[in-house]
């Protein structure tokens, strides 16, 4: 069995987030301390909030490090996803850096938090396997990634404008949209992963 | 490649069994809020509501586990309201498994609870709950389930309430609420123009048509009923196929 940590680092509905991993096969952890997380295959990075606040939530429960040097499979959901950037406009935190890039307001937006059921443009990455073209995913936020190389974007999505939804560098990746939440298509986004990870 | 219109039902919880209105065929256990979530869920609906009408602590207890049990088997958002006084509340229904949390009464008698909600929290998961009811030429926020007068013009409070923290309103009109004659248009029109975050509206749904006039002509963002989808007189399918052929992207589901 696959087994997949979730950081807590003090925020947020981790019960979504472990409850549908466990639902797809995968063994959970729930992790409140670095030592948690040493014998899993993969690790997921929950985050709802600002970045500066997941940013503190992460160094306060001392997870920097290990996620840092993570070297399996990482999943970032939402703000969990923002902190690869370098940096996030929201409130100028300073974030991993492990993809160049910013995170900023989603521009041209009808009404900001953009919330609910939207379009995710898919590439051809195994994170997508298996979910129709026209599958939709659940969002929550107002801001988003802009990644300095367009190669670490697999999935597009617009809300005014069009932006990163889902981003892939090596073994991190990570979407904005919530897999948890997202019904049938999230599952299978997570059994992706959790394949990822085996 | 667009925002999706949301269909969310509404469930009242006491003491953590589904209360009111609700039409129990084919349920195992008919009073059980995750069943019927469940059962939504799969028909369709974007989002559930649980709105706790509880009176005692015990009751509160007992929703916080109905609201972990409803994250552990249904895999859409949840947003939960009804008794929220203070961030630590809040912070209990999230970690619970709640995605959002609505609060009404205690953001009237302290507007500083959203702020420091939307702090702690984020603004995406604080609601604003309002609940209006038309008065000559304006419109008051009420509370306490609709019984208390506040003298507060509702547009005045979606506005500060936003700026404050608020990202989400789901306004409720108390003159509508159950008489499933129809939205107030006037006052979700009202308020959807006066902020820019998402409008759910709620009260007087009775047919197709007034769930597509909220939208169309009241810029809703959401759609929030109860009674006519507990006793089944409109399903969530029906619902969307005839949203989507008035022109309002809907999520389909497989």
């Amino acid at each position: 069995m696959t087994t997949i940590a979730v950081i807590d680092h003090g925020a947020g509905n981790l019960v979504s987030i472990a409850q549908s991993l466990a639902r797809v096969g995968a063994d959970v952890i729930v992790a409140t301390e670095p030592s948690d997380v040493v014998r899993a295959d993969g690790l997921v990075l929950p985050g709802v909030g600002t970045t500066r606040g997941v940013m503190h939530g992460i160094d306060a429960a001392g997870f920097r490090t290990a996620i840092a040097q993570w070297d399996r499979p990482l999943l970032g959901i939402c703000v969990g996803l923002q902190v690869f950037f370098d940096s996030s406009q929201e409130d100028d935190a300073r974030c991993f850096g492990f993809v160049p890039g910013t995170v900023e307001r989603l521009a041209d937006a009808p009404r900001l938090p953009h919330i609910g059921w939207n379009d995710v443009s898919m590439d051809d990455d195994p994170l997508f396997a298996g979910i129709e073209p026209e599958a939709t995913f659940y969002f929550v936020h107002s801001y988003a990634p802009r990644p300095a190389q367009k190669d670490t974007v697999i999935g597009t999505s617009t809300y005014g404008e069009t932006f990163a939804s889902a981003i892939r560098s090596g073994r991190r990746v990570g979407t904005q949209f919530h897999p948890e939440r997202s019904g049938e298509n999230g599952l299978q986004l997570l059994t992706n992963f959790v394949a990822m990870a085996a | 490649m667009t925002l999706r219109t949301r269909i969310i039902p509404c469930l009242d919880v006491k003491d953590g069994r589904v209360v009111k209105g609700v039409n129990f065929v084919n349920l195992a256990d008919e009073g059980d809020p995750v069943e019927l979530a469940t059962r939504y869920a799969a028909e369709g609906a974007d989002e559930i509501c649980y709105l706790d009408i509880s009176a005692s602590p015990e009751g509160r207890g007992t929703l916080l586990d109905v609201v972990r049990r409803t994250a552990s088997n249904v895999f859409v958002p949840l947003t939960v309201g009804g008794g929220v006084r203070t961030a630590d509340d809040m912070r209990a229904v999230l970690r619970a498994g709640a995605d959002k949390v609505a609060v009404n009464t205690a953001a009237v008698a302290d507007p500083a609870l959203l702020e420091s909600c939307a702090i702690r929290f984020g603004r995406q998961c604080v609601v604003l709950a309002i609940d209006t009811k038309q008065r000559d030429g304006w419109f008051e926020v009420v509370v306490n389930g609709g019984r208390q007068p506040t003298g507060l013009d509702a547009i005045d409070w979606a506005r500060r309430a936003t700026k404050l923290g608020a990202g989400e309103i789901l306004l409720t009109s108390m003159d509508a609420d159950g008489t499933k004659t129809g939205f107030d248009l006037a006052v979700t029109k009202a308020i959807t123009d006066a902020v820019d975050v998402p409008v759910i509206a709620s009260g007087g749904a009775g047919t197709v048509d007034h769930c597509i006039d909220v939208v169309l002509r009241a810029n809703a963002s959401a759609v929030l009923a109860a009674s006519i989808f507990h006793r089944r007189e409109i399903e969530i399918s029906t619902l969307k196929a005839a949203m989507a052929s008035a022109g309002i992207p809907v999520r389909k589901v497989a």
